[in-house]
């Protein structure tokens, strides 16, 4: 018997770390391991390493080195935007808006603020996950003082409209943080050219190690520091510079946003093939999210009658790596709070899956899970009593 | 996360499908909460002769209809009604803590099947000791 296929689609939970970043953050572990804050010459090296990371990734994103900060991640980026701009304003006032769609790191840091006497604006979203701007602009008070919403959708991938957004933020003098840790690498980033202020990224997104990450601030910004001790990161950010890390995150990033536009050409054509015959094949399968301003590896559908996890298992026997909307896999009885703002019906919110392709995909893989995907689906219909219920037993389309 | 039996369960699940004129059936759950599960009994003089199932729900939802099914058939009504989720999940060697409202589902499964049964019979029902097994522990509420 050979080795267990294993087909992964589950790219934007995380990417394996590209061969060549290995390779760059290697030396700073036993070689080149000296503190940066330190003044002997091994020591040097870690400062000069650093140094090129920074302004690699502020070539990446449109920025200036000196706006770059390095954090041990999105979640740690996204609580230091939020809760740095609100504790440093809060004179201005205490009102930030945001989206029901955001990652746990910017909805639970807003919940937190909320119980210290911030007030929030959840924005809903339309059917396709996206954000209205002059529904935006119509929170906006005269104590507004951060507007943060995501730039892609980690679930259903819808991309928002971030420069417009962006335009409304400025236009009142409004701080605008957005959390980019999907869309690096997928969408072309201009953080000047989009008037944003504050930028989240994680490195193990985009084909970097896991543990690393970036919160760009732009210089003027009125923020507090979250991490407090020592002097590293201009004072902004506490403790010893996770240096392979940081190297690694350079490295990647210049991968990831060197050719975007072939990067993407690449994988939308195999997951536009996949997302086709998904559909084509499976009877009662709904696409979530938008269909054009999406993120090129993105699928998401919702199977009728059948729950996510159970899916999931399936796939996982015949190696494929995929995830759910479903409650049962999110530690708690309550499907997507994504999927839910859309408008999904909730028992449909719990028959989602969720399929993101990324660099090592290729057609034979889009293949297999045209092969294996309608098998499952259909055996658990099989043995749904919704299935039978709804008298559409054997489909429509057979 | 899940045991080997559980995962054997789910993979070869026993008893799925329908009884056709089933003496018995007990339908719990609810789509909202991510897991239905109805269960069909055939009873002849007082025994379970058969049970089958069909479920809509996770892994854990559709191993315990299974193993329920399997550990219902031959017993008496009265030795069928006293099968506790524990017993299930026992069964099973084990569910995820925010897992044991499946084995919930199937125990309650089986007590509205053998009432069904009751009620067609023209006997009293007898009493449930879990109605509506999703509001009976609150750590495990689904709210719908």
């Amino acid at each position: 018997m050979g080795e267990k296929r294993i087909v992964y689609m589950d790219h934007s939970a995380t990417t394996y770390t590209r061969k060549e970043v290995i390779g760059a953050m290697i030396p700073y572990y036993a070689e080149h391991f000296g503190n940066p804050s330190s003044i002997y010459g091994i020591a040097r090296e870690s400062k000069k390493a650093i140094d090129t990371a920074r302004a690699d990734v502020a070539a990446a994103l449109g920025a200036e080195p000196g706006e770059i900060y390095f954090t041990s991640g999105g979640s740690e980026s996204d609580n230091w935007a939020i809760k740095g701009v609100a504790y440093a304003n809060r004179n201005r006032g205490n009102h930030i808006i945001t989206t029901k769609i955001e990652h746990h790191a910017v909805l639970h840091t807003c919940e937190y603020l909320e119980k210290d006497g911030f007030t929030i604006t959840y924005l809903p979203v339309d059917k396709y996950g996206l954000v209205d701007p002059a529904e935006l602009e119509k929170s906006i008070t005269d104590k507004t003082i951060l507007i943060s919403i995501m730039y892609a959708n980690n679930e259903i991938g819808t991309i928002e409209p971030i420069a417009e957004l962006a335009a409304v933020a400025k236009k009142h003098r409004i701080y605008f943080h957005t959390d980019a840790v999907q869309a690096i690498g997928n969408v072309p980033i201009d953080v000047k050219a989009q008037d944003i202020d504050l930028l989240s990224l994680s490195a193990h997104k985009f084909y970097g190690p896991k543990g690393v990450g970036v919160l760009y601030i732009r210089k003027g910004v009125r923020i507090d520091n979250l991490i407090h001790g020592g002097g590293q990161e201009s004072r902004r950010r506490a403790g010893t510079e996770n240096i392979a890390g940081i190297v690694g995150l350079g490295k990647a990033i210049t991968y990831a946003t060197s050719d975007i536009e072939g990067h993407n050409r690449k994988i939308r054509a195999l997951r536009d093939r996949l997302m086709k015959g998904i559909l084509e094949k499976i009877p009662h399968a709904y696409l979530n999210g938008h269909p054009e301003k999406r993120l090129p590896g993105n699928i998401n559908i919702s199977f009728e009658f059948i729950e996510g996890e159970s899916m999931l298992l399936w796939l996982d026997d015949e190696g494929i790596c995929a995830s759910t909307g479903s409650a049962c896999t999110s530690g708690s009885l309550e499907p997507s709070h994504v999927l839910l703002a859309t408008g999904l019906p909730v028992e449909i919110s719990h028959g989602s899956l969720r399929l993101t392709l990324g660099d090592v995909n290729t057609d034979a893989d889009v293949d297999f899970v045209l092969e294996v995907l309608p098998k499952v689906v259909s055996r658990l219909r099989d043995m749904s009593p919704l299935y039978q219920k709804s008298g559409k037993e054997g489909g429509c389309n057979v | 996360m899940y045991s080997d039996k559980v995962m054997d369960h789910f993979k070869n699940p026993r008893n799925v499908g329908e009884i056709e004129n089933a003496d018995g059936i007990g339908e719990v759950g609810n789509p909202v909460c991510g897991d239905i599960m109805k269960i069909f009994i055939k009873v002849e003089n007082n025994v379970v002769t058969d049970a089958k199932f069909k479920t809509f729900g996770c892994g854990a939802a559709i191993a315990s209809s299974s193993m329920a099914t399997e550990l219902v058939r031959g017993k008496t009504l009265e030795e069928a009604w006293e099968i506790s989720n524990k017993a299930v999940a026992e069964a099973l060697e084990g569910l995820p803590p925010i897992k044991m409202h499946c084995s919930v589902l199937a125990e309650e499964g089986i007590h509205k099947a053998i009432n069904d049964y009751r009620v067609k019979q023209g006997l009293e029902p007898w009493e449930e000791k879990n109605p509506h097994s999703h509001e009976h522990d609150e750590a495990l509420a689904c709210d719908h």
